[in-house]
């Protein structure tokens, strides 16, 4: 059994997991409600509350695995695999990053600051602007449909290790392992 | 309406005398209004605006002031946006194509401010404020800006489900700058 991530490692992994299917559902679900009704206004306030959370928590996590790095992938595992899981790995830190930022971004061109749990006003880069309305909302999606994909071969991924490779990958992130 | 607030504006213009009624350069002026929506401030502009002015600075007491907006030109910088706030449940537009500010008196705040008191009319409902300025001469002008609080609620502005004040702050900020010609 080869060593586990530290339980903060753990904590932060699926916190930010959470996080980021509940936000995922969040923004489907908003962008269908027509017209501007008191839901819609809410759901897209907690969208980008969930999403402000989920980069700073990213943050501290790409902190905390600089300083403690993941355990090393077994033995049994092929170069393609190695080499493909980091590349992912990579995409999936990527994305927690960039999806975030264009919709911050997004959010700011339509005029719209992001003022945090309604309490906490956070910085506005850049004045309202039309012209990059179309642009950035596009770009959060394209980037909301790439995790998406990405999550799927993640998730693929995690249950290939347990149930057809039958190694150790998946229980190290679980929590309390035995 | 329009006929009454013209003649009203006359009215008043004879009483304040000496001075006579000027028109408000809208190209130089602007009107706006500020609200909280779950804390992000949102600003709506007024597009079209009117109305006349009759000011003395050397007997600013006796000035008197008429602002007239027009409610279809409020422009929250997105068209989906723009339509809503004329609805029913908001402004509406249709009924109440019109908003307004008529003083009743002036009083003196210091070097070049002012506390102008009267009524505000937004859809068809009035409302007693008192509005701080400051006046100052600018390029044959004389440029009035201020801003005073109201009480979104207190027009029936977002009914219904709307008048939920965590989602929709009951405060809104009046911004405005009017400039107005300077003459006898």
């Amino acid at each position: 059994m080869s060593a586990p991530y530290t339980s903060t490692a753990k904590w932060l992994h699926w916190l930010v997991a959470a996080l980021i299917f509940a936000n995922l559902a969040l923004g489907l679900t908003m962008v269908d409600i027509p017209g501007i009704t008191p839901t819609k206004l809410r759901y897209f306030n907690w969208h980008k509350w969930v999403g402000v959370t989920v980069f700073a928590l990213v943050t501290l996590r790409l902190a905390w695995r600089a300083m403690h790095p993941p355990p090393p992938l077994p033995d049994s595992m092929p170069r393609w695999e190695r080499r493909a899981a980091a590349a992912s790995h990579a995409a999936l830190y990527a994305l927690m990053f960039a999806l975030p930022l264009s919709g911050y971004f997004y959010s700011l061109a339509v005029g719209f600051p992001v003022v945090y749990l309604g309490l906490f006003p956070l910085p506005v880069l850049i004045e309202p602007n039309p012209a990059l309305k179309e642009p950035l909302v596009l770009l959060h999606h394209v980037l909301a449909w790439s995790i998406i994909v990405l999550l799927l071969v993640h998730v693929g991924a995690a249950l290939k290790h347990r149930f057809v490779d039958r190694d150790d990958v998946l229980q190290r992130i679980l929590p309390r392992q035995t | 309406m329009r006929v009454r607030q013209f003649l009203l504006a006359a009215m008043l213009s004879l009483v304040a005398g000496a001075v006579s009624a000027q028109t408000i350069d809208a190209a130089r002026s602007s009107v706006s209004a500020t609200f909280k929506q779950m804390g992000v401030p949102v600003e709506g502009k007024f597009k079209k605006i009117g109305g006349q002015v009759s000011y003395d600075a050397a007997n600013p007491a006796a000035a008197r002031a008429q602002v007239d907006v027009d409610i279809a030109s409020f422009d929250l910088g997105d068209p989906q946006y723009n339509r809503e706030v004329q609805q029913k449940d908001w402004f509406d537009g249709a009924r109440f194509p019109a908003a307004s500010f008529v003083s009743t008196g002036v009083k003196a705040a210091g070097a070049g401010r002012f506390e102008v008191s009267g009524k505000l009319t937004i859809k068809g409902r009035s409302v007693n404020v008192s509005v701080p300025l400051s006046a100052r001469a600018d390029g044959g002008a004389t440029v009035f800006e201020g801003s005073v609080p109201v009480r979104r609620l207190a027009f029936s502005i977002g009914e219904g489900e709307w008048k939920d004040t965590a989602l929709l702050a009951d405060e809104v900020v009046i911004k405005f700058r009017l400039a107005v010609p300077a003459g006898k």
